[in-house]
């Protein structure tokens, strides 16, 4: 569940979390940034040390498993992740929050020679960690420890992979844990405000947007949990990925002994699904604690193969993609209307993603807040980048691009990612490439196809007494309702 | 221990390590660092650290400055954080187009805000049209000194440059500044860094504080959890500083202007209260001449005189009873002393064996066996850890359950602390994942940086990173038995919880926050 945690209240901060940084990216060569006039432009730039990552090792089983190993011997731990097609976006309608309970259970409960608090326990005597997890696409099981530790804890996550139980007993605390996200999810006005914008966007039925419900966790047996597991644990849906301090030859014997011996199954089949994004309009839902409006402005997105992914980046860029970005420097810096102001064109890697930009204002400021993102929304369109903002934001994208590969760990998760949807392997350099060429006109032409603001809604969680001027001033108002439906039969909890 | 001021997630950086069990890598002991890390402290007084890991072509920083919201001045809570947004809004050189001429307008608005807020905080007498006309003066003079500003060229360059991660952050105990970079852009930074230290402009003040009066209604007003732990530093310390908002009240956050923000500046940020830590592709031979040529001239200042303020003994039971329509919670707090205390690691293990995992006692009590809490926590120092400050237990109740449940569940559990001994088990445990969780730490630029620059600025030696760990494994169960004898007594503790009621019927004002307003001046 999503506890608060207090930290996150200690420290102020000069950004807010929420500025979406799309794709980080790399210029090897030592471009030179900049008009003479900038200030410390006239500090000499040298050429970036010489750097090629090792990119993992692939081997692919005659049974269709795919492994990657990433060697890094600088300290002496190694992790290991089992990535299995399938997830929440696969789970049925009826039964939403199964793959979370799945993820929770399947690790709580352990296996038939070893119960999930003995093995809490032997884990944590070695600093070691064996984790599942339940996600959109995929469910997970994960380790890591000291190398010495790695046959004892390797055993012990291919034991839980190939021979877990599901105890009922911890179905029904990891029901309680999804149970109380649930009576928690309406304190948060970002949290409200975030949620929506799925519903709304790929609509309230759509896998991408179900919420899960008091309900539909009661309807959710151990024989789901088992049967998912049956369903998806097979090796040509799965993909093993290590890095750490060891031999790449011989742990690859180590894999092909271990997972050589799996029977192929039938992966579970590519989701169809429509999308047709929202229906335009101003969207509201009271919440009257709350001084300041969380506010998205919203519609659909695209997806990374996209031939013009290059040119949306710096589009994201230019408009959204740090302090100097079109949409921090008018409605932040100039108009000091929001602390946490930001979104992108957002793009996912087999299904649209989301354009949402969203901040948080005071509630008097809401509705000229919102006019000034939507001001420089359509000013995509009618303002095409002048050159200073098309060389920042490339210079932005393309000389940051080492980050996307300054350790073993993120090449190795890079790698993992693009083959679990099918991407070509060389994607990055692909992206790079693509950014370099991109230009004024190609910024112009996407914001023209992509970007129109008739088609966008606007969602504001917020406290209607204090919003003045009103929202009408955006629009009609169409009220939205969060309330949470009760348990099935039961009695209402004290709070909900 | 260090509790990581900005780690994010409630896991204090668990530190310590000289060898971890014989296995440690030579790359991790403290020899391998002694050759890789070289520290500096310049004439003017500031502290240079330069730790080479040339993993890959890039590095990070982190400027630690040694003052934070605890050392805001009385009657201007939230200024070292406000502060902290300025350093970011440029140089001399850096955001204007005519210093010289955008000086004076500065000095101008300076002079149209005190006239303006003169009258509007006077108590008798307040002239309407005078107050609006100092107001359009001064609004006037924002106008005038706006013409000269490049908005955000400080943090434009970096971007450009490739920086990421470009951030800041203002705790109680310090103010952070921190990215990462290509390391061919060393110089650069070298430049950006140390102009802002020495000559921050504080243009576009007055907007920046509208952002920042945003950031609390963000993490303060509007949020359940923000309002309540407000109001419980507020109530478990009478006279330390730590009990005041960080982020300000809003009365006052509200009414600070630039010029307090530059006596802030002026006392706390002069070079013998800053360590900047970079660690990556870096060689220090080459580097630390040039990092001496950019922050050497940054002028000399006298180290601030330390606080006298100490939080006086608590002998008294207090607590906050928040009733309204959200989520109950449950908080608690006793007083500890700071982090040169001899028992500083016992704290830090009783924590570790309060929290870490699912083996821990929260989690297994509250958690899993009575299934009356999602989830339940210890949290060795809060809200700093320089100045005395509370060891905190918090539990968040599942549907159903209420703060009592909490309070009587976490008291089951230390009271179990002060009359059985923790087993071997357990004490082995925090102590093999103390040197762990150290090990780990080290594999990135980020996390070492800050970590360098912490233990070099609270123990005047980064070497006291890696010397932790005979602190660690000095922790016996007497000294847990002892330590929670001593300080987990009623008369010691502040509490505090959200009770749920129901919302009342519509138009009935049930915790309504105050509206923006009600603030100073605007």
């Amino acid at each position: 569940m999503n506890a608060p945690k207090l930290t996150f209240l200690l420290a102020a901060t000069t950004m807010a979390l929420v500025m979406a940084s799309p794709a980080q990216v790399v210029n090897d060569h030592g471009p030179v940034l900049a008009a003479a006039t900038t200030p410390g432009s006239k500090i000499p730039i040298p050429p970036l040390h010489s750097f090629k990552p090792a990119q993992p090792k692939r081997v692919e089983l005659p049974n269709g498993l795919v492994i990657f190993l990433q060697e890094d011997h600088e300290l002496p731990f190694i992790d290991g992740s089992v990535l299995i097609r399938g997830g929440r976006r696969d789970e049925p309608a009826a039964k939403v929050g199964l793959v979370s309970l799945y993820g929770q259970t399947w690790r709580t409960s352990g296996t038939a020679t070893m119960d999930g608090d003995a093995l809490d326990d032997q884990m944590e005597d070695k600093a070691a960690k064996i984790e599942t997890n339940g996600g959109l696409a995929s469910t997970s099981l994960s380790w890591s420890s000291l190398k010495g530790d790695f046959d004892s804890v390797f055993a012990s996550s291919l034991d839980l992979l190939l021979h877990p139980v599901f105890n009922q007993d911890k179905l029904d605390l990891a029901k309680q844990q999804i149970a109380t996200g649930i009576s928690r999810r309406n304190d948060s006005a970002a949290g409200i405000a975030g949620r929506q914008v799925s519903v709304l966007a790929y609509g309230k039925d759509s896998p991408y947007a179900r919420q899960t419900e008091y309900a539909t966790i009661a309807a959710v047996t151990l024989a789901d949990l088992k049967a998912w597991h049956e369903r998806t644990v097979v090796p040509n849906g799965m993909i093993v990925s290590l890095s750490g301090d060891f031999d790449s030859a011989a742990m690859e014997a180590k894999l092909r002994a271990a997972f050589g011996p799996l029977k192929r199954g039938t992966p579970l089949p590519p989701l169809r699904t429509t999308f047709s994004g929202p229906k335009p309009g101003v969207y509201f839902v009271e919440k009257n604690d709350v001084n300041q409006s969380s506010v998205n402005v919203f519609g659909l997105g695209t997806e990374q193969r996209n031939p013009d992914l290059y040119a949306l980046a710096v589009m994201n860029e230019i408009f959204s993609g740090g302090f100097g970005s079109r949409v921090v420097q008018d409605v932040r810096t100039k108009l000091g209307l929001a602390y946490s102001v930001g979104g992108s064109y957002g793009a996912a890697y087999d299904h649209p993603g989301l354009f949402v930009v969203g901040l948080g204002t005071k509630s008097e400021s809401t509705v000229p807040a919102t006019k000034a993102v939507l001001d420089e929304i359509a000013k995509l369109k009618s303002d095409p980048p002048t050159a200073d903002e098309l060389r920042n934001a490339k210079d932005q994208v393309l000389n940051s691009f080492i980050f996307n590969y300054d350790s073993p760990d993120k090449i190795l998760s890079e790698q993992v990612t693009l083959a679990f949807y099918g991407y070509p392997l060389d994607f990055l350099e692909k992206y790079r490439e693509g950014v370099e060429k991109v230009s004024a006109s190609d910024v112009s032409r996407v914001a023209n196809k992509y970007i129109d603001v008739a088609k966008l809604a606007i969602i504001v969680v917020g406290n209607e007494a204090q919003i003045k001027p009103q929202l009408s001033g955006l629009g009609a108002v169409t009220p939205v309702d969060v309330t949470i439906p009760p348990p099935p039969g039961g009695a209402q909890p004290e709070q909900q | 221990m260090r509790s990581g001021v900005r780690s994010g997630v409630l896991k204090y950086l668990v530190v310590g390590v000289l060898a971890f069990a014989g296995i440690a890598a030579e790359a991790q002991d403290l020899a391998s660092f002694e050759r890789r890390t070289t520290v500096k402290k310049l004439p003017n007084g500031l502290t240079l650290l330069v730790c080479e890991r040339p993993e890959a072509p890039v590095f990070s920083f982190f400027t630690l400055v040694n003052a934070g919201s605890a050392n805001d001045p009385g009657g201007d809570s939230g200024l070292a954080h406000m502060f902290e947004h300025m350093a970011f809004k440029g140089t001399d050189e850096i955001g204007t187009t005519n210093y010289p001429a955008e000086k004076v307008a500065l000095a101008k608005v300076e002079t149209a805000w005190a006239a303006y807020d003169a009258e509007f905080r006077k108590r008798v007498g307040q002239d309407a049209s005078k107050l609006a006309s100092l107001k359009k003066s001064f609004d006037d003079a924002v106008a005038e000194a706006q013409r000269y500003v490049i908005p955000n060229q400080f943090s434009q360059i970096a971007e450009a440059n490739g920086a990421v991660g470009i951030n800041a952050s203002t705790g109680e105990d310090s103010t952070q500044y921190f990215w990462s970079m290509p390391s061919n852009r060393l110089e650069l930074w070298a430049y950006l860094e140390s102009a802002r230290i020495r000559q921050p402009v504080l243009r576009e003040f007055y907007k920046e504080r509208d952002v920042v009066q945003e950031e609390r209604r963000m993490r303060n007003d509007s949020s359940p959890i923000g309002r309540m732990v407000e109001q419980f530093l507020a109530t478990a310390y009478v006279a330390h500083p730590y009990g005041r908002s960080g982020v300000g009240w809003e009365s006052e956050v509200s009414q600070i202007n630039a010029t307090e923000a530059a006596a802030f500046h002026q006392k706390y940020y002069v070079p013998a209260n800053i360590v900047v830590a970079v660690v990556g592709d870096v060689k220090a031979a080459d580097a630390m001449p040039m990092l001496e040529r950019y922050f050497g001239p940054i002028p000399a200042g006298p180290v601030p005189e330390p606080m006298t303020t100490v939080e006086p003994k608590q002998f008294a039971e207090k607590s906050v009873v928040i009733r309204e329509a959200t989520q109950p919670f449950y908080l608690e707090g006793y007083h500890r002393p700071d982090y040169r205390d001899p028992d500083d690691a016992v704290y830090d293990a009783i924590a570790d064996l309060f929290s870490n995992g699912r083996t821990a006692r929260l989690y297994r009590s509250l958690v899993r066996d009575q299934k009356i809490a999602a989830e339940a926590e210890g949290i060795p120092n809060f809200p700093g850890d320089k100045f005395p400050s509370v060891f905190a237990v918090y539990a968040v109740p599942v549907p159903g359950h209420t703060p009592e449940q909490m309070r009587t569940a976490i008291h089951k559990e230390l009271d179990r602390l002060k009359t059985e001994d923790i087993s071997d088990a357990e004490l082995a445990r925090y102590k093999t994942r103390a040197k762990a969780d150290l090990l780990r730490g080290l594999g990135n630029n980020e996390g070492l940086a800050q970590q360098l620059a912490e233990y070099q600025t609270r123990f005047g030696d980064w070497r006291e990173l890696f010397r932790q760990l005979a602190k660690v494994d000095a922790v016996s169960k007497a000294d847990v038995r002892r330590v929670a004898n001593g300080i987990f007594t009623a008369g010691n503790r502040t509490s505090a919880r959200i009770e749920y009621v129901a919302r009342a019927p519509k138009s009935a004002a049930a915790a309504t926050p105050v509206p923006a307003n009600a603030g100073g001046a605007k």
